[in-house]
């Protein structure tokens, strides 16, 4: 399970988190939306341990994330997987070096075996025939499928997902969320997805929170977005009526909804 | 600064060593200088040869010119030289390396796995450079000393006997163990400085293309000064 609570985060003058707090059960996933900027991946560095926060607990397993120490928290992170953004796939190496590298740096398997377990992996996201390429001869979809298979190759038990979908067109966007669905299906991780694709990722998770303002604005299960009023979370899900519409669908005036 | 170099410096000697990654940084930082230090090295020797027999000359002290072309190479030009010659050569090289690693996330990535990035990346530069740099030094040394013979000797007529008789009486062990200092010494400085700039690009100077880019600046400059300056206070010591 990972708990947050009573998060505070500061960068500068910038605060970002103000008593953030936040539950995800075990085994299950949920999506974190929220505007341009209002800490979302920050959140998710602060869950893996690579951002300390000033105040508040991070709790995975009952181990707070903010007082933990260096060998413990290596320990922790080898059941955390992480999809970057950008993938963050090593350059100088292979798709197959990449999948592989986790297994022959944390595990005693022998070479035939990892190679094995990252062919089978690299085959489950579909990059089959891929294995030789380097990162800069992949497309988009094809580098977040490689990231995907290398942050699952260990059966992670918590996987964060930072904008899987951001920067592909529709189609490869959906066909990730189904590929991270599978995945949830097949090893039962327990996980967070940062995204912007709303509502279609509703269809890919348990819950959702929003964050505003440093802290989780609301947060439920999905039907409970899809059936709100609040004009914030129509305008996050574009349903609001022309009547309803005071410039939260409008662009030049959502920042101000949001800030509202 | 004190304390990533503390942090590198107590990896070394705490297992496990990332030996390949050592080795291809050694190739990279070591084998792959070799070329650019072949070539400084021997015009520097046919410049001290020149510059040398003018100056002894004018006291008609001519046969020392081996002594002096060793003595300058050994305890002062190659390893000032070599180190410069690597900092601009590798040194940029690692820390674009390092800091674009730490703009695409991959040292994230890295530390995310639970591998310690200081393993990964320093540790093997480190070592690279520190059995690296002494070799170049030894290596444009030697060239040089050819360098100043090809001159001195072969163009201007010092004879051979009298260009490497009176080195062999001149320079002692002391020196070359001065100069070997000196290059470890600089391949500190050289990694410290280099891997630094990397793996800070983002805080240090802001991210992006323009980050690595400034970065790579930095690190150049300020390893070649700090070479310099520590070059003076090295000299002081063990003169």
């Amino acid at each position: 399970m990972i708990l947050i609570e009573n998060l505070y985060k500061k960068f500068g003058a910038n605060q970002v988190f103000k008593g953030l707090s936040l539950r995800v059960p075990d085994g299950k996933v949920i999506a974190l939306i929220g505007g341009s900027g209002s800490g979302k991946s920050v959140l998710l560095k602060h869950i893996a341990g690579l951002i300390r926060a000033d105040r508040g607990r991070i709790l995975l397993d009952g181990k707070d994330m903010n007082s933990i120490n260096s060998r413990d928290l290596a320990a922790l992170r080898s059941r955390i997987g992480f999809l970057f953004q950008g993938g963050a796939l090593f350059d100088s190496m292979t798709v197959l070096e990449n999948v592989a590298f986790p297994l022959h740096e944390k595990t005693k398997l022998s070479a035939d075996r990892i190679e094995q377990r990252a062919l089978e992996e690299l085959d489950h996201v579909g990059l089959s025939g891929s294995e030789y390429k380097y990162p800069s001869q992949l497309s988009g979809g094809m580098v977040k499928r490689a990231a995907l298979a290398r942050a699952l190759i260990t059966d992670p038990e918590i996987m964060l997902f930072d904008e899987p979908t951001t920067g592909l067109d529709p189609v490869t966007g959906l066909s990730i969320l189904r590929l991270i669905d599978s995945c949830r299906r097949r090893l039962s991780f327990t996980g967070i997805i940062v995204t912007h694709e709303i509502p279609r990722v509703f269809d890919f998770v348990d819950r959702v929170a929003l964050i505003k303002d440093g802290v989780v604005y609301t947060e439920g299960g999905t039907e409970v977005f899809l059936t709100s009023e609040d004009p914030l979370i129509k305008a996050f899900l574009g349903t609001l009526s022309d009547e309803e519409d005071q410039g939260e669908q409008n662009p030049s005036k959502f920042d101000e909804v949001v800030k509202r | 600064m004190g304390i990533f170099l503390f942090r590198t410096a107590f990896l070394v000697f705490v297992p496990p060593l990332k030996i390949v990654r050592a080795l291809k940084q050694l190739r990279f930082i070591g084998f792959q200088s070799i070329l650019v230090i072949l070539l400084t090295g021997a015009f520097t020797g046919m410049v001290l040869g020149f510059q040398g027999f003018y100056s002894l000359s004018r006291f008609g002290s001519e046969a020392f010119l081996g002594p002096m072309v060793g003595l300058a190479l050994i305890k002062e030009l190659g390893p000032v030289i070599s180190a410069l010659m690597v900092t601009g050569r590798a040194g940029s090289a690692v820390t674009a390396e390092i800091g674009i690693m730490r703009m695409t996330e991959q040292i994230d990535a890295l530390e995310l796995m639970g591998l310690n990035p200081f393993r990964y990346l320093m540790v093997p530069n480190f070592l690279a450079a520190m059995i690296s740099l002494p070799l170049l030094s030894a290596v444009f040394d030697v060239v040089g000393i050819f360098g100043g013979y090809l001159v001195g000797g072969k163009l201007l007529g010092v004879g051979a006997g009298t260009y490497f008789g009176e080195m062999a009486n001149y320079v002692a062990m002391s020196d070359v163990m001065e100069g070997i200092y000196k290059s470890l010494c600089f391949g500190i400085i050289i990694v410290w400085v280099c891997c630094f700039k990397g793996f800070y690009a983002g805080i240090l100077t802001g991210f992006g293309a323009e980050g690595v880019s400034k970065a790579t600046t930095q690190a150049v400059v300020m390893s070649s000064v700090l070479i310099l300056v520590s070059d003076y206070f090295l000299t002081s010591v063990m003169f």
